[in-house]
């Protein structure tokens, strides 16, 4: 884990850092213009909010049916990364709207389920921090149904009529803006890899420090004062 | 198969007996259904007219909240004569367990709604028994989609602290799809000219989350109410 600490925050900086430029330089849209850049920060973000989602939900339900705890502190790295990555989704998604549907929000299918499936992992944070001893496994159950969810919301936009840009968008971009995109995605996918590893290695350790302390309690006689 | 269902059966009836000996859910949960009703009334009704589609909303957003109200007392009554453990003590398959308080509810819901549909069709001139067929239909799929999650975790939530906050909190992300499908189902059989290829398609999606979610609920239930 820690080893891949340094060269993932370093790729992730450089790639951050040409991410502006590449974006500036790759050619206008000719309906939307400068709107469409939204894009590049949009799209990668919302791929990353259902892997994350993906990632947290078979997790969740390793730990449910193999007992593995190291699988539950991936599924909660992973949890909050959906809350992070659905934020981003959430701020950049009315930027375009605002200028192409002239709403900031509209209620269709795939913002309404995109909205839901971030209201599932926000949730699954709060039953983990407030639901007290034993709400990690309520947590995972929270987090198999919102895998459940990630699907139908892929879907939604190319099964029903909606709004939003279909998923097929993606493959047809210009020969300009394809590179640019990918690169953006690269970029967004080294920062989740970093993201993911730093924040499991914190749970990894907070598991840790409690085991020593249960350990150092079962050793000290009774009588001394505790810590 | 035959223990299963007899098992289901038995706790199904053990819920219905206890309930039947002082009639507390029942009555408190049609009561504030009837109140949250009258609420909406309140709101939705302007000048004598109610505002469209207002009586398909009003039902099920008042079979949501009774709902969460019925799945909360059911579990608190477990909890503080500590019976639930005793259930899960009991030699039998946790999913039949998990069926039989899902039946359990189930046949209070249909109480409730029993009552719900004559005074929303009377209060907001709503001809929701123009046709029965469909209205028990839609009825019938979205309650067993909202109560087989929210049977699910108002048993987990059971151990956990702060339940009663966290059980809305869970519930609802999930469920609203079914309420979304209920509401525009029930919306196309009510108005003037009923649309019956919408409310198929409504009821289509709602069997579909019936499907999703009993599924979800039968195959966590076991390690989920494992401690």
């Amino acid at each position: 884990m820690s080893r891949l600490f340094l060269p993932l925050t370093l790729v992730a900086a450089v790639l951050f850092a040409a991410a502006p430029i590449v974006v500036a330089r790759a050619p206008f849209e000719e309906t939307m213009g400068l709107v469409q850049k939204v894009f590049y920060y949009h799209v990668p973000s919302a791929m990353l909010m259902f892997v994350s989602a993906l990632i947290c939900g078979i997790a969740s339900a390793t730990y449910l049916f193999r007992r593995s705890a190291a699988a539950d502190r991936l599924a909660a790295a992973a949890g909050e990364l959906v809350a992070l990555f659905g934020l981003i989704v959430m701020m950049t998604g009315p930027l375009w709207a605002r200028k192409a549907w002239g709403a900031w929000w509209v209620w269709d299918a795939r913002l309404t389920s995109s909205l839901l499936l971030w209201m599932i992992f926000l949730a699954y944070l709060l039953v983990r921090r407030y639901g007290g001893p034993g709400s990690e496994k309520l947590a995972a159950g929270m987090a198999i149904f919102g895998m459940a969810n990630v699907p139908f919301v892929y879907v939604s936009v190319n099964y029903w009529r909606t709004l939003h840009p279909k998923t097929s968008v993606v493959m047809t971009l210009g020969p300009g803006m394809r590179g640019a995109f990918w690169f953006c995605v690269a970029a967004f996918l080294t920062f989740y890899a970093l993201l993911l590893t730093v924040r499991k290695r914190l749970e990894d350790q907070r598991a840790r420090i409690e085991h020593l302390y249960l350990s150092l309690d079962e050793q000290e006689p009774a009588g001394l004062p505790r810590h | 198969m035959r223990q299963f269902l007899r098992v289901a059966w038995v706790v199904m009836r053990k819920d219905l007996t206890v309930e039947m000996r002082t009639r507390e859910i029942v009555y408190t949960t049609v009561f504030f259904a009837a109140s949250c009703v009258l609420v909406f009334a309140f709101a939705l009704v302007k000048e004598g007219k109610p505002m469209e589609d207002a009586a398909a909303a009003i039902l099920w957003i008042s079979i949501a909240f009774a709902g969460t109200l019925a799945l909360g007392r059911t579990f608190e009554r477990e909890r503080h004569t500590e019976t639930l453990r005793a259930l899960m003590l009991a030699p039998a398959d946790r999913p039949a367990v998990y069926v039989g308080k899902l039946l359990g509810i189930l046949a209070l819901l249909a109480i409730v709604e029993a009552v719900l549909v004559p005074m929303i069709g009377l209060l907001f001139q709503a001809p929701l028994f123009a046709r029965p067929g469909w209205l028990v239909l839609l009825l019938g799929a979205g309650t067993v989609g909202f109560a087989s999650v929210g049977t699910l975790f108002a048993a987990m939530l059971v151990r956990a602290r702060s339940r009663d906050v966290l059980l809305p909190v869970l519930l609802y992300p999930i469920t609203i799809p079914v309420i979304i499908a209920g509401v525009r189902g029930t919306a196309a059989i009510v108005q003037s000219v009923p649309d019956e290829p919408v409310a198929r398609f409504w009821a289509a999606l709602l069997v579909f989350f019936d499907v999703v979610f009993v599924t979800l609920s039968l195959w966590t239930f076991e390690p989920l109410m494992t401690e």
